[in-house]
């Protein structure tokens, strides 16, 4: 396959279950190489939009285009996959479960239990390679089927919600290993309700809420639709210098948030020393991701983004 | 998608479903379940085939004046009167000049069919046919004639002694002999093709529970995952059939005397009934399995899938009986009828190859079947592809429907 500007691409994804519409006119691109992050709650849509882009499922409407196929099943052979709900086959010892996920991808069984000793023995799991996936802790199932999913070297690995009942120390290596597959030119997306994977790992998201894209971008791009957050603490609790505060600002204690007005920080400045307000602290930050969630798809679903995965969109 | 990337995709599949599967301690139950049938469905095959020598339907052509047959009709009511069951039947014909022409014509008759024929008078009786001088048929003509010749005679004569010639089966009790070489046939393609596709939808629901469907749905056609999944147990069935036909031989052999040669043999010969078993075994289980997949695959839980088991088994078993009605007719429009439908095809052509010799309708119906096994692979297939992946609720029927919209 000739190499593709995207590796994965949708263009207007609809689908309906009955009477329900889960996802309603999905279009985006993910660039390859990079890495990539579909954000929105549970519910949203997002594991129907993944499996519709990977040829799981038919769209209702719209079209996808993997690594350059117009057939997702064509490029499955360059393509891992780790769905949300995991499923391994209790009785297959670890390695004949990595090398029968690399056989479906077309890699020789030899090969592929060659490659899955290799893997397990990296990931510190060699000791269990000829046990029974029954035997082993759910975190190390979860590990084996990670492991199946890259064992035949794809070109685009999709996670759907990879971190999900991962402790805080696996959580830190998955990361690791996306950004070790990225910096090999791999692209990989993944799909997460917990935005600060997506703010630490990826260069373009996507938020979906309610089957709808919300915003397809950057993140810088998804942070500086916000202005500046300014964080004020003053000696004095009233004042003129209380005329140049936004009438959106929010007190919190002691604390004073509000959005940096377009005018910029020097006449804010100077209006808040000339009313005498007695500035103790003053700092402009630049809007984090969750910030831009919160703004981009609202209150509710950044609250929903909070709760544990519960179903398959 | 290429057709040697699913034919690939579906090795895959079915290698890990047949290790899987073989290799486990439980196959082991999965091999001893059936045999317990299938050596009883010999047994009762052997049996069947000493009683329709011994206790045949069909009658006993007496060749003799009205003078000559009203006093052993006569015993024959007696006996009838005393013992349990009904006494060989027997039909008076009027003797004819040449008498072996008579009697080979009366013997290969098929409409009524007659087990044997008893000739000469009562004092010096000759018996020819499907019988032994040891047999039931024998011992009952033997009560009936000495019972007419005391009745007639005094005092009474010594026991008689009946001349047996015994035959190879011919006429009609061949054609019952056939008869029940077709229904066992047609029972052990029922036993093990019902067994097999729910075995198949057994593990189906152990796909959609363990959650493993989904990588194999991403990794390959699903088209490869329901073709991989059916013939893998075929394979599967193969190695149980080989395990059960040797063992259930073995066991006839070892206890009916006459051994494998006692069974009634099929019109198209012992080798090729076999072969076709097989074959038709496979057709009728890549149908009937192939629907079994299908509407499987539409359940969104194991407890529906329960559920819709029981009326598919009962849909299973009277397409069984339709393909059973067949036998003993196969040329009248029932006959003909359940051998072009296609689920009941195996079935009634199983039948045709115990009763009937030619060999092109078995060729004409494995082509026919072959394409209905296509048709319905690719629409289970279909079905399976939309279905399989769905999750959360239960599907709701139409009236489930209505209800829930009525509130």
């Amino acid at each position: 396959m000739s190499d593709t500007e995207f590796a994965l691409e949708a263009h207007h994804l609809v689908k309906d279950f009955g009477d329900k519409r889960a996802v309603d006119g999905v279009s985006l691109s993910v660039p390859a190489g990079s890495i990539y992050g579909i954000l929105g709650p549970n519910g949203a849509g997002k594991t129907t939009t993944l499996r519709m882009m990977l040829g799981i499922i038919d769209p209702s409407s719209g079209s996808a285009t993997l690594l350059g196929h117009a057939r997702p099943i064509e490029a499955a052979r360059q393509v891992g996959y780790l769905p949300e709900e995991r499923g391994l086959y209790p009785s297959m010892h670890a390695v004949d479960a990595i090398a029968f996920m690399g056989a479906l991808r077309g890699l020789p069984l030899r090969e592929g239990r060659r490659r899955g000793r290799e893997l397990l023995d990296g990931h510190g799991l060699g000791a269990w390679a000829d046990k029974p996936i029954r035997n082993l802790s759910k975190g190390m199932a979860q590990t084996v089927q990670l492991l199946g999913t890259l064992v035949h070297k794809p070109r685009l690995i999709v996670l759907d919600e990879p971190f999900s009942g991962l402790d805080a120390i696996n959580q830190g290596k998955l990361e690791a290993l996306i950004r070790r597959e990225a910096a090999a030119g791999t692209t990989v997306v993944f799909s997460t309700h917990v935005i600060a994977h997506a703010e630490r790992l990826c260069e373009r998201v996507a938020i979906i809420a309610e089957g709808k894209v919300a915003f397809e971008g950057e993140v810088d791009e998804a942070r500086d639709r916000l202005r500046p957050i300014v964080r004020l603490k003053t000696r004095e609790g009233d004042g003129p210098w209380r005329a140049a505060l936004p009438a959106a600002a929010r007190l919190d204690g002691d604390e004073w948030t509000f959005e940096l007005p377009a005018s910029g920080p020097e006449p804010l400045l100077r209006a808040l020393l000339d009313g005498g307000a007695g500035i103790e602290t003053l700092a402009i930050e630049r809007p984090g991701l969750h910030d831009a969630f919160v703004a981009i798809a609202g209150e509710a679903a950044a609250q929903a983004m909070d709760e544990p995965a519960s179903e398959a969109a | 998608m290429r057709l040697p990337e699913t034919i690939r995709a579906a090795f895959v599949i079915a290698r890990r479903d047949f290790t899987a599967t073989v290799l486990r301690k439980t196959f082991l139950l999965f091999l001893l379940g059936p045999l317990f049938p299938v050596v009883m469905g010999f047994g009762f095959g052997g049996m069947g085939a000493k009683l329709a020598e011994d206790n045949a339907r069909p009658a006993v052509a007496v060749i003799a004046s009205a003078t000559t047959f009203a006093p052993l009709a006569e015993a024959r009511e007696r006996l009838a009167g005393v013992s349990e069951g009904e006494p060989v039947e027997l039909v008076r014909i009027d003797p004819q000049a040449d008498l072996d022409a008579q009697r080979a014509r009366l013997l290969a008759q098929k409409s009524p069919p007659f087990l044997a024929v008893l000739n000469g008078d009562l004092a010096a009786p000759h018996l020819t046919g499907t019988v032994h001088s040891d047999g039931r048929t024998v011992s009952q003509l033997g009560y009936m004639i000495d019972d007419a010749r005391r009745h007639a005679t005094e005092p009474a004569p010594p026991p008689t002694r009946i001349a047996v010639t015994s035959t190879e089966r011919v006429g009609g009790t061949l054609a019952a002999a056939r008869g029940l070489t077709a229904r066992g046939g047609q029972t052990i393609l029922f036993l093990l093709t019902i067994l097999l596709a729910g075995a198949v939808l057994s593990q189906l629901i152990e796909e959609k529970s363990n959650k493993a469907i989904e990588i194999l749905a991403a990794a390959v056609p699903v088209e490869a995952i329901f073709v991989g999944k059916l013939f893998a147990m075929l394979a599967i069935s193969f190695v149980g059939i080989a395990v059960w036909t040797v063992t259930g031989a073995l066991a006839i052999a070892a206890w009916a005397s006459s051994g494998l040669g006692g069974l009634p043999a099929p019109a198209i010969g012992w080798p090729l009934f076999l072969a076709l078993t097989v074959v038709y075994f496979s057709m009728a289980y890549l149908l009937i399995g192939s629907v079994f997949l299908a509407i499987g695959s539409q359940a969104a839980s194991v407890r529906e899938i329960q559920t819709l088991n029981m009326p598919v088994v009962l849909a299973q078993s009277a397409i069984y009986f339709f393909g059973s009605s067949a036998v003993g007719h196969l040329d009248e429009p029932r006959g003909l009828a359940a051998a072009i439908f296609p689920l009941s095809s195996p079935f009634a052509m199983i039948a045709r190859a115990a009763e009937q010799g030619a060999i092109w309708p078995h060729l004409a119906a494995i082509a026919w079947q072959g394409l209905w096994v296509t048709l319905i692979l690719r629409a289970g297939a279909k079905l399976f592809r939309r279905n399989v992946l769905k999750s959360g609720k239960a599907r709701r029927w139409p009236w489930q429907r209505r209800a829930a919209a009525r509130g």
